[in-house]
């Protein structure tokens, strides 16, 4: 069975770019525009993996990430943050938060769908 | 497999145009003294989503641009500069900048780079010059107090540091196969574009930092004059701090690898961040099950082992040069922190699921481990416990927050809407629309057919052959409605486009203006909407010109300083009205009629207000004394009408000396259907749109009054208005002579009141317009036709244009 993707990012083109590029790839994305509807998205499904923008209206990433990581079904999910920001600080707090790995912005498909692989497989 | 990412272009541009439109909007509500911090973060986002797709999609000049914006709004939103109304100038500017740039990816053309660089140098100026005061205060304290104390701390001095870090990149330039002498004259080549030290490797390749606002090409070209291009490798350090630290330990950095044999959880953590006080800190999971913390540091063995005492026995410590893990040992020369990364990639680990475990048997034994690990500390009692009060907690959270913002919240709905309407909307090309409402308009004429055929029969002896008649008029005029709302667009698409000029031009002149809209949600056809544009802007410039006064003026006649200016958009009958409204000095009617004299227009002081408004729209017709950049040349109003008139729309001015004007324009609902009233004349029915009818009447013989030279009058309520007979002006035959014997149809357009004598009203309905231009010519006092009922061609009269017509003919015809 494909594996589940949620994608949380505020910009359409983007979340776009992620789904397609992801869907040819063989996963099954969902969509999220930001940290409140992942989270409730999150809690409807389960997913093998997250990729979450962190600056989003409503609720970031990292609050979202923090907001997974309390839920019982997504204690183990990996979680990777797509961040313009790969300052050392940023990548602390994604820890801190709970993430797995980070992917700074921008990136290309092809690179985006071997760091999904690396983390959860074909 | 390779992805066109081309295809994500026009969902980009959208995107950005909505975000850009979005941030000029909140820009200009921004209140400097207090702006909502909700606002300017959202004007980051907005700055920061664009920069994201703009890097995204290799639009680099947008990416270079929302990057200083995003610098200096992220600044500003943490308080650390105050908003000025000259960022907010800037902000418009970038946005302008940004409008064009994705302007000339959308359609492949040319953009102004100057302009470009202008506002790029503003913002960076912005960002680094006002930055000054509040760095370098805190900075002057700092280094007076704790190093020796600086006399000539200049602001600029000592907020550069502040500025290289974002505007100043790090490069960490390799070059293999260097001797001494080459590795000098290269350090002084690279100096060239800004510091740079060197040293040599161990593996031999020579390593340059460089810290430089130039690009890796650059570094590259310079290179190439000492070495070839494929012995270089440049990579970005992260920030400034950890070139820095780099620069200054390289020397004698050391990489040591601390090897425990058991560790928990917790004391990995603690660690790795003991640790990392020495230096950088990688961890691995050995596939022996022991723990391998590998530290790059200028300390030695002692530090170390001093360190990890806190944590673990120092006989737990193995301490060596090499790695047990050979993997590791290989990529050494790259600096690694406590995850493992890629350029761009990360991860902290260990990775909670299992990973390729047929590839990386290290990985998935440590993980199966940690799921153990996990298993145990979380033993079964506690692991539920635990799980509830977080669920518990959760809800209660998501919760709490939104309501807090209630203003977020509503915003979040109108996001979730339009991303909703991502999903529920097509785009359909403008002609099969077109067509749609063509083959409704058809239907309408055939539907009227039809009931025009089954009002001719017996309607007892028929009944359900006319309930059914009735059912289907209803349903045609529903399916009519809503074709015709395909075409309708809300006005505030229009209305969407003027605080920002408004603002600008208010600056221009040095006026304060209040720009208030009602009615954005009012509807319009999508062609007419489009066509609004121009004269709209026309008529608002002229407010802000001519209309509103400049402050010390307003002061001066006990106004507010503040001029106030306000668009309106309101549905009246099957029309719609626009209106401009400013409360400035009005038109000044004494200045008007000379102007028309000077021009030789026919004037006279008995003209009423409306009739010497209505001057003001002759061609070459202006009463500025000054031509200002912004209006007054004469041209304009004159074309303002005309497009309006057009629009088969109408335009009217109320202006009070002192108080202001207003312009309204009214234009039909759509250019397809009217609503209309069909009179007899003869053998001949003819059309008049319904909302140019003021009232229809039989006059009687003691209100008709003959003036020398106007023709026939008729006394409305002590309003005397010109009887224009429609048969004199189409030289048709009728029997009815006499308004008396006949009726007479008040009309009033674009200020001007006439009664149009004809035989008889037919009814009232709604009709298709069909040009009579496109089909056969133009006819004066004619402005379509359409198909009746029972299938014969009606002329739809061009008031206006009758009244006009009226007015020239009265003269010769009527006497």
């Amino acid at each position: 069975m494909a594996k589940t993707i949620l994608a949380v990012d505020d910009s359409g083109s983007l979340r776009q770019m992620v789904a397609f590029s992801l869907t040819a790839a063989g996963y099954q994305v969902v969509q999220a525009v930001d940290g409140v509807d992942g989270l409730n998205k999150a809690k409807g499904q389960t997913v093998d993996l997250v990729l979450t923008d962190q600056n989003m209206p409503n609720m970031d990433g990292l609050t979202l990430i923090k907001n997974l990581r309390g839920l019982g079904t997504y204690q183990k999910v990996p979680i990777l943050m797509l961040t313009t920001e790969s300052s050392d600080e940023m990548k602390a707090k994604g820890k801190a938060a709970g993430a797995n790995g980070w992917l700074v912005k921008p990136f290309d498909p092809k690179r985006l769908i071997d760091v999904v692989q690396k983390v959860i497989g074909q | 497999m390779s992805i066109d990412m081309s295809q994500f272009y026009q969902a980009f541009f959208e995107e950005a145009e909505e975000l850009l439109a979005q941030a000029e909007h909140l820009l200009l509500d921004l209140n400097l003294e207090s702006p909502d911090p909700e606002d300017l973060n959202a004007i980051f986002r907005a700055a920061h989503s664009i920069k994201g797709g703009a890097a995204t999609f290799g639009m680099t000049d947008m990416a270079e641009i929302t990057h200083v914006l995003e610098n200096l709004l992220d600044k500003i939103r943490k308080n650390e500069m105050a908003l000025t109304a000259d960022h907010v100038d800037v902000f418009l500017a970038a946005k302008d900048v940004l409008n064009s740039q994705l302007e000339g990816h959308r359609s492949g053309t040319e953009v102004d780079r100057s302009i470009e660089e202008a506002v790029k140098e503003r913002l960076k100026d912005f960002y680094e010059g006002q930055a000054t005061p509040k760095v370098s205060e805190n900075k002057v304290e700092e280094t007076s107090e704790r190093e020796k104390p600086v006399d000539k701390v200049s602001p600029e001095t000592s907020s550069q540091p502040k500025v290289k870090e974002t505007l100043i990149h790090n490069y960490r330039v390799e070059i293999a196969k260097l001797n001494d002498k080459d590795s000098v004259n290269l350090q002084e080549e690279l100096g060239l574009l800004g510091e740079v030290s060197h040293k040599r490797l161990q593996n031999g390749n020579v390593e340059y930092l460089v810290k430089t606002e130039d690009d890796p090409e650059t570094i590259i070209t310079i290179c190439t004059f000492i070495v070839e291009p494929e012995d270089i490798t440049i990579t970005e350090a992260k920030d400034a701090s950890s070139a820095k630290v780099e620069a200054v330990n390289t020397m004698n950095l050391e990489t040591f690898y601390v090897v425990v044999e058991s560790l928990d959880e917790k004391d990995i953590a603690n660690m790795k961040s003991e640790l990392a006080i020495l230096g950088e800190v990688a961890y691995s999971r050995l596939p022996n099950g022991s723990h391998e913390f590998s530290l790059k540091t200028s300390d030695g063995q002692a530090e170390i082992i001093s360190i990890c005492s806190f944590i673990v026995a120092p006989e737990k410590l193995k301490i060596s040069n090499t790695s047990t893990d050979e993997s590791r040992a290989k990529k050494e020369d790259k600096p690694s922190t406590n995850y493992i990364e890629e350029d761009g990639f990360g991860l902290f680990e260990p990775l909670p699921e299992p990973v390729n475990s047929s590839s990386e048997p290290l990985k998935s034994e440590s993980v199966k481990e940690a799921k153990e690990d996990g298993l145990q500390e979380g033993s079964k009692d506690k692991m539920p416990a635990e799980v509830k009060t977080n669920q518990e907690v959760i809800p209660a959270k998501t919760e709490v927050v939104p309501p807090a913002k209630a203003a977020v919240t509503a915003k979040k709905e109108t996001e979730k809407a339009g991303s909703n309407n991502e999903n529920t909307s097509i785009r359909v090309g403008i002609e099969k629309v077109d067509q749609l409402i063509n083959l409704v308009g058809e239907l309408v004429i055939t539907q009227a057919m039809i009931e025009q055929r089954v009002s001719k029969l017996d309607p007892i002896q028929n009944e359900d052959l006319v309930n059914s008649i009735g059912q289907l008029t209803r349903n045609t005029r529903d399916l009519q409605e809503a074709v015709m709302s395909i075409r309708m667009m809300p006005m505030d698409y229009v209305f969407s486009r003027f605080p920002r000029m408004v603002r600008d031009l208010a600056n221009k002149l040095n006026k304060k203006v209040e720009f208030v809209t009602n009615g954005a949600a009012t509807e319009l056809d999508k062609g007419l909407i489009e066509r609004i544009i121009d004269p709209l802007t026309h008529l608002v410039r002229n407010s802000i010109d001519h209309g509103i006064e400049i402050p010390e003026k307003r002061k001066e006649s006990g106004k507010s300083e503040v001029g106030r200016l306000a668009l309106s958009a309101s549905s009246r009958g099957g029309n719609i009205v626009i209106e401009v409204s400013d409360d400035g000095a009005g038109l000044n009617r004494e200045r008007i009629l000379s102007k028309a004299r000077q021009n030789g227009l026919p004037v006279n002081e008995n003209m009423t207000d409306n009739e010497v408004w209505q001057l003001i729209f002759a061609p070459g017709f202006s009463t500025a004394e000054v031509v200002t950049d912004v209006s007054g040349r004469g041209v304009g109003m004159d074309v303002v009408k005309r497009n309006v008139s057009a629009m088969g729309g109408s335009i009217d001015i109320r202006s009070a000396p002192g108080y202001g004007t207003t312009m309204s324009i009214s234009l039909p609902l759509t250019l397809a259907i009217l609503d209309g009233m069909s009179i007899s004349l003869g053998a001949s029915i003819y059309v008049v749109p319904l909302n140019l009818i003021v009232e229809t009447m039989q006059p009687k013989m003691e209100d008709i009054k003959t003036v020398t030279g106007e023709g026939l009058m008729i006394n409305v309520r002590g309003e005397y208005l010109p009887i224009i007979p429609l048969y004199a002006l189409f030289n048709q035959d009728t029997e009815i002579m006499h308004p008396t014997e006949g009726v007479l149809v008040i009309l009033e357009a674009e200020g001007k009141k006439a009664a149009l004598f004809v035989d008889g009203l037919v009814g009232q309905q709604q009709v298709v317009i069909k040009s009579l231009e496109t089909n056969f010519k133009k006819i004066q006092g004619v402005s379509g036709a359409t198909i009746m009922g029972d299938g014969s061609v009606a002329l739809i009269l061009d008031v206006p244009a009758i009244i006009k017509m009226g007015q020239n003919n009265s003269q010769g015809v009527y006497q």
